[in-house]
């Protein structure tokens, strides 16, 4: 298994690139019941179990660390102690994973609902041109109102959300092209 | 002793209750609303009982279905924990009509110190200290700025009715005064019904320190020790403990016996709170009375030793008060952190919705009131306090020392919660040093340091390399997140590659190009 990682930082809440741009190149392969593991060309001693579901024990050289998986709707995170990483994994092999890499400010972008709630209102008409930043629907949830906002510049091509209609985390309510 | 008690409540503070009850061989009665069929207090009850759909107006605000609940199953008594109904009048009226016994003051206690205004003429007769200022409301702007002239400024304008920061307004000139009472009157109007408004001196900066009692029914009242409540966000508390770091056995003892006063003033019974504002000099004035068991009761529990629910089931069955003011003893430090369903990197957004993985601390010193479990789905429709906390040492340090171990074990997954807004605040050199006020928040959240910040970029760099090794590991021994196999997370991710086809087509069925 050949996998390029992307790593953000905390603040961002995005995956990114290391401070030279560059995603980790993770080879991973299975010798008897250990894997073996190079990270940017380097033999890592790793011992990894999922002692129970999203929670990772890794053992390396000595060092026990426990990381914690969340996938929300729209990122995939990663808890070292209390520090949080967004991750991007990618089988280079695949077709699809470096298309998205390459035009992840181009092409439509679909607005996701991150929480359960309310839509109370929408901001926009379908076909308007948004600036990044700009807000599109408002949803509603414990009693405060949050205004879900554009991921880039561009036209709204559809809004699927209804106001006044109830929205799991990862609906679709609108897509920005 | 009752046989079996309705609890009309939701959460941490439902199962608090229970569990009270459950200790004492009472049966439990929970009601619940459409979106609380799973919560947890409905499953730990005894008996459970549907009482209308999510909004609290149509469920836990609806007296007569509560009282018909009760009716129903039989219960003898009804603890309305904090909040909802706990300090409604009608509803204790209602349920001495109803033949049940209602935990907690009598109808009149409440109606006195329900209104600020009212509370003050009465702690006026009493002799009790509060912040000078009227203890009517203002007839015009005139009367308003001859106190404020009397008083000095800054002031304060407040609904004799609020609550929550809402119809309250700073003044600092007299300009100001005449628009601020308008707008004081009207948001109080919109938000209690009620317009009257009266005026008292601004304290800049207070310390918020309250103090609990307890009264039986025979006379007897006792005070427990204060908490120190400065740590606010937007007048609702976050964390609080027990004791003060400012308070001296002196000081407590005067503030006790001041507490104790305004109780028997209005012949309360059973357990409740009385709040001061402190000011630099460490004067103390009476601000409020809360006429219920309040959300931080357990640091007084854990410094005092004594179960206050427990209690306040003893005093309402009748039962005299099995100890005197000289049996208590202020022992060790206890902190409180509630734990809220919203997002510190967000503004505080809330955050509902399932929770994914819930990682729980415990042992030494560690108190963990909790209302939420893994699989779990947070409704959107209430308050968002989770769960709480609680750290005990022998002293402060300690107990901030495993306080911050706890929070290290602590992990909620699917949902964000401010866990980490306490890792920050008790590391700070402010909160270490007890030097706390209603301020103190703000000019935490001003310096912008977050908690991360403390690593230094070569660390950062080596966890960098842990995650990216851990993503691998996960993608290899557990492609599907368990929150995927819930199937409400989104497509977008790149995990599909290492995942099994289902993942994948759900991805291209949703795919875009």
């Amino acid at each position: 298994m050949v996998y390029e990682i992307l790593v953000g930082d905390k603040a961002s809440g995005k995956a990114g690139g290391k401070t030279d741009g560059k995603p980790y190149r993770l080879e991973l392969g299975k010798v008897g019941d250990r894997w073996e593991c190079r990270l940017d060309g380097r033999t890592v001693d790793v011992d990894a179990i999922i002692p129970r579901p999203d929670v990772l024990s890794l053992l390396i050289d000595g060092r026990a660390y426990e990381i914690k998986r969340e996938q929300t709707a729209t990122d995939l995170h990663l808890w070292v102690g209390s520090a949080r990483f967004a991750v991007e994994l990618r089988d280079p092999r695949s077709l699809r994973s470096r298309q998205k890499s390459a035009g992840d400010e181009k092409g439509p972008r679909k607005i996701l609902a991150p929480m359960p709630g309310r839509v109370v209102r929408l901001l926009v008409a379908e076909n308007s041109e948004v600036e990044a930043g700009q807000g599109i629907v408002v949803v509603e949830a414990m009693k405060m109102q949050n205004e879900i906002k554009s991921p880039k510049k561009g036209i709204v091509k559809k809004i699927s959300a209804t106001a006044g209609a109830a929205v799991n985390p990862g609906d679709v309510l609108a897509i920005v092209e | 002793m009752f046989k079996k008690i309705l609890v009309a409540n939701r959460g941490e503070i439902a199962v608090r209750v229970i569990r009270a009850c459950r200790e004492m061989g009472i049966s439990t009665v929970a009601v619940y609303s459409d979106v609380d069929r799973a919560a947890l207090h409905v499953r730990e009850s005894d008996e459970a009982y549907h009482i209308g759909p999510a909004p609290a107006a149509e469920s836990y605000l609806r007296i007569d279905r509560i009282l018909d609940v009760a009716k129903r199953s039989g219960a003898e008594a009804i603890h309305p924990g904090y909040g909802f109904l706990s300090e409604n009048p009608k509803f204790a009226r209602g349920c001495a009509d109803a033949g049940v016994k209602f935990i907690g003051p009598t109808p009149h206690s409440m109606n006195l110190m329900g209104s600020k205004t009212s509370a003050r003429q009465q702690m006026e007769k009493a002799g009790i200290p509060f912040v000078p200022g009227t203890s009517r409301g203002l007839a015009s702007a005139a009367e308003g700025e001859q106190v404020a002239e009397r008083v000095g400024y800054p002031v304060m304008l407040k609904a004799a009715a609020g609550g929550g920061g809402k119809g309250m307004r700073l003044v600092h000139t007299r300009q100001e005064l005449r628009s601020a009472l308008e707008s004081a009157q009207s948001e109080a109007q919109r938000s209690f019904g009620d317009s009257e408004v009266y005026v008292e001196k601004a304290i800049v900066n207070p310390r918020h320190i309250e103090m609990q009692v307890l009264a039986d029914e025979h006379g007897n009242t006792v005070w427990l020790g204060e908490r120190e409540c400065s740590i606010q966000r937007r007048h609702q508390k976050v964390l609080e403990e027990a004791p003060s770091p400012i308070v001296d056995p002196d000081m407590r003892r005067r503030m006790g016996e001041v507490a104790v006063k305004v109780a028997q003033a209005a012949n309360y019974t059973n357990a409740g709170t009385i709040e001061f504002l402190v000011d630099q000099q460490k004067n103390f004035y009476f601000l409020e009375m809360n006429t219920r068991l309040q959300v931080e009761h357990p640091v007084t529990e854990l410094t005092t030793g004594l179960d206050l629910v427990h209690l306040q089931i003893r005093i309402a069955a009748g039962e005299k008060l099995p100890f005197v003011q000289s049996d208590i003893a202020i022992r060790g430090h206890a902190i409180e952190c509630r734990i809220y369903a919203e997002d510190p990197d967000n503004n505080y957004f809330p955050s509902p919705g399932k929770i994914t993985l819930l990682l729980e601390p415990s042992g030494p010193g560690i108190r963990r009131d909790s209302g939420m479990y893994e699989g779990w789905s947070v409704p959107m429709d209430y308050d968002p306090l989770l769960a709480k906390l609680i750290g005990y040492g022998s002293d402060r340090p300690q107990a901030i020392m495993r306080l911050e171990r706890a929070l290290d074990e602590y992990f909620v997954a699917g949902i964000k919660t401010n866990i980490s807004l306490f890792q920050r605040i008790l590391g700070d050199a402010d909160f270490r040093a007890g030097k706390l006020d209603t301020g103190y928040l703000d000019r935490l959240s001003a310096k912008t340091t977050p908690a991360a910040a403390s690593l230094s970029p070569d660390e950062i760099k080596e966890l960098e390399k842990i995650a990216a090794i851990a993503a691998g590991m996960f993608a290899v021994l557990a492609p599907s997140s368990s929150a995927n196999q819930n199937g409400n997370a989104a497509s977008d991710s790149a995990i599909p590659a290492a995942s099994s086809s289902n993942w994948k087509q759900k991805g291209r069925s949703e795919a875009l190009r």
